[in-house]
């Protein structure tokens, strides 16, 4: 296996002042590997953004060691640093009157002259960066013109300008639509596997993780971190337990965070595929119980593959015909 | 080449061609005004433009703030009441320290540099504590009204002429440095404008915020400590010479980017230089109204006029609320 581009010894994590510290966590052995996606996922004051933050420098570990290709931390200098990790932050804040080719040739900074000038090679690398990112038709627009998602990829582009093996990214999903963000996910496994970049970045979304990246770091406030590829963790109860919630339940097939409802009533669904596990989720949302076999107690809805209508049958042997579920749930949401 | 031309005698072009290069004219007292008053005006008023131009520049970015200004920080106030503490205060217990004299002038400049620190590090030390860039800009301008109170206390107790003199100075006058302060007053300008100029590259990262900076393997604390120095020196020889003048720090960067549309330093920085020596330049003629008999207007009744309509401006058009963000 490779060297890992960026490993941590018994680090401690938190924020310090004059008068307390704030531990966060405490003895995190990680590893990030080349060529992989990694999502660090936690839930609000997990200690996510104190975790970036203190690997990408701007925050001084409490406690422990960090290594990035294989040299601590502490020991590069500041500009060698800058040409081994690139960030890519959640706020908005980017100057709106840039234009996306001067961002973008940012990433050049520390490459470039005491004057900053770009020469040819460097003309060459920002153009690529933004070939890449997908965004060289916005070269001329201003950084405040753009949507969420090209801003995000205008950032990505910043940072591979800096030509750095590492890329850490805050949250780059926040601001984004359902499509931008899988596009995003694409776009960062793209990197990671043809360039062999190491990426690390947080993230609130799980199914997004679960799906497109390579390993899950899950960090929990004062609990440590587990770390693993996502099916691994799925399948050995890690994620459930992680998540594990009254009501809230993480369900190992869809890969998804369910409701659980107290169930009112118990029904049973005669039905099959899609059809089922819809009719299931309009039935959970109404606060009733679905279970896996008709009893005596049981609300019944049969509505199989060559049904056109869903029947309806009442535990006192009542029947009633609908032709859509949200003629259903009006009904049984007063169960 | 118009503020040569411009002035409360009429002097034709073709004199004033005729002086600058060194030939006799017709009347004496036109080559004394040109050399003694009019060259070392524009030069002055060129010079002090470009000077506060860059600093509000500089101070926008470092705050991340479009409203900073050496004004509105401040600065201009602190600096203001070391020259005050210096006119008022250091000159009668030193006896009688011409105002033309090197060391009286070195003394002020010293003053204001002293004065225009002080404030700043008094809203570095608020700016590591308060994000907030209102509640910064509220600071600032407390620390300015407190600078001005101490300042109109000094003027209680000081004597008659030194109060009018000093609110003369107050008023803002490119007019108040001789040809024989010129050369001082150029070699301490220029230094620090060329320094600015240099200071284009880790600008343009400090853009991005400071932890982008950071990651682009910029100093932040030595940067801002430079800037600091930088902006300081530049606002007290300003101030030390001509007053505090408002408006020009702050509007001038916007009046710069509304014309060039972009941030990027690299030609933002040099324009606002240009565009800070010729608006100080056309500021200094407007105190020549028609009519006025020979009597100038103060600077600071000219200023506001154009910077505060900048300003609104800026706060109203939508792409620079991007800014603001």
């Amino acid at each position: 296996m490779e060297q890992p581009a960026i490993e941590t010894y018994n680090l401690s994590i938190g924020y310090s002042s004059k008068q307390n510290e704030t531990l966060l966590n405490s003895n995190l052995e990680l590893s990030l590997y080349p060529g992989e996606v990694t999502a660090l996922l936690g839930i609000n004051g997990a200690g996510k953004s104190t975790l970036l933050r203190t690997i990408a420098g701007f925050l001084p570990p409490l406690k422990g060691e960090i290594r990035i290709m294989g040299r601590n931390r502490i020991s590069i200098p500041v500009k060698e640093l800058s040409r081994s990790i690139g960030i890519v932050l959640t706020d908005k804040s980017t100057i709106g009157t840039l234009k996306v080719f001067d961002l973008v040739s940012l990433g050049r900074h520390p490459y470039t002259d005491f004057f900053g000038r770009l020469r040819t090679k460097d003309y060459q690398i920002i153009n690529e960066a933004m070939q890449r990112t997908g965004i060289e038709h916005k070269a001329e627009s201003y950084v405040g013109e753009l949507s969420d998602g090209e801003r995000q990829k205008a950032m990505i582009a910043k940072a591979l300008a800096q030509e750095c093996p590492i890329i850490l990214l805050d949250e780059p999903t926040a601001f984004l639509d359902v499509t931008s963000r899988i596009e995003l996910m694409l776009l960062l496994r793209e990197l990671a596997t043809s360039e062999n970049k190491s990426i690390l970045l947080s993230t609130h979304d799980i199914e997004l993780a679960l799906t497109l990246s390579d390993q899950l770091w899950l960090l929990k406030k004062h609990e440590g971190i587990k770390c693993g590829t996502p099916e691994d963790l799925v399948l050995d109860n890690t994620i459930a337990s992680y998540f594990a919630k009254e009501s809230i339940c993480f369900d190992v097939l869809t890969g998804r965070l369910n409701y659980v409802p107290e169930g009112r009533l118990d029904v049973f669904i005669e039905s099959e595929g899609a059809k089922a596990f819809w009719l299931a989720n309009a039935v959970k949302r109404c606060g009733l119980k679905p279970v896996g076999s008709p009893s005596d107690t049981a609300i019944r809805i049969k509505w199989t593959a060559e049904d056109t209508l869903i029947t309806l049958q009442f535990p006192n042997g009542k029947k009633q015909t609908i032709s859509t579920v949200g003629e259903l749930t009006r009904m049984i949401k007063h169960f | 080449m118009f503020s040569l031309i411009r002035g409360s005698v009429d002097i034709p072009l073709k004199s004033i061609i005729n002086i600058l290069s060194g030939n006799e004219t017709e009347k004496n007292s036109w080559t004394n005004i040109i050399w003694q008053t009019r060259l070392p005006q524009a030069v002055t008023a060129m010079l002090c433009g470009a000077a506060l131009a860059v600093c509000g520049l500089m101070l926008q970015t470092l705050f991340r703030n479009p409203l900073a200004g050496p004004s509105i920080l401040g600065i201009s106030d602190g600096a203001n009441l070391g020259v005050a503490l210096v006119m008022m205060g250091g000159a009668a217990v030193m006896g009688k320290l011409s105002m033309l004299n090197i060391t009286g002038n070195l003394l002020i400049i010293g003053g204001a540099f002293i004065g225009a620190s002080f404030v700043l590090a008094i809203i570095i030390w608020f700016s590591s504590k308060i994000k907030n860039a209102v509640m910064l800009l509220i600071i600032g301008m407390m620390v300015g009204y407190i600078a001005s109170s101490v300042i109109s206390i000094l003027n209680y107790y000081a004597s008659p002429d030194r109060v009018h003199a000093f609110v003369m100075w107050g008023m803002g006058d490119f007019s108040s440095v001789t040809l024989r302060q010129l050369p001082l007053f150029s070699a301490l300008m220029l230094p620090a404008l060329l320094f600015s100029v240099l200071l284009i590259k880790p600008l343009n990262a400090l853009l991005l915020g400071e932890q982008y900076a950071t990651n682009l393997g910029i100093k932040i604390k030595n940067l801002r400590i430079i800037i600091l120095i930088c902006t300081g020196l530049l606002t007290a020889v300003a101030t030390a010479y001509c007053g505090p003048i408002s408006f020009i720090g702050l509007a001038v960067p916007h009046v710069a980017r509304l014309m060039i549309k972009t941030s990027n330093f690299k030609r933002l920085l040099p324009v606002t230089l240009l565009t800070g020596a010729n608006i100080a330049l056309l500021c200094n003629q407007l105190t020549i109204l028609p009519g006025g008999n020979g009597i100038l207007l103060p600077l600071n009744a000219i200023t506001p006029l154009f910077g505060a309509p900048i300003i609104l401006y800026v706060i109203l058009s939508r792409r620079q609320q991007n800014y603001f963000e």
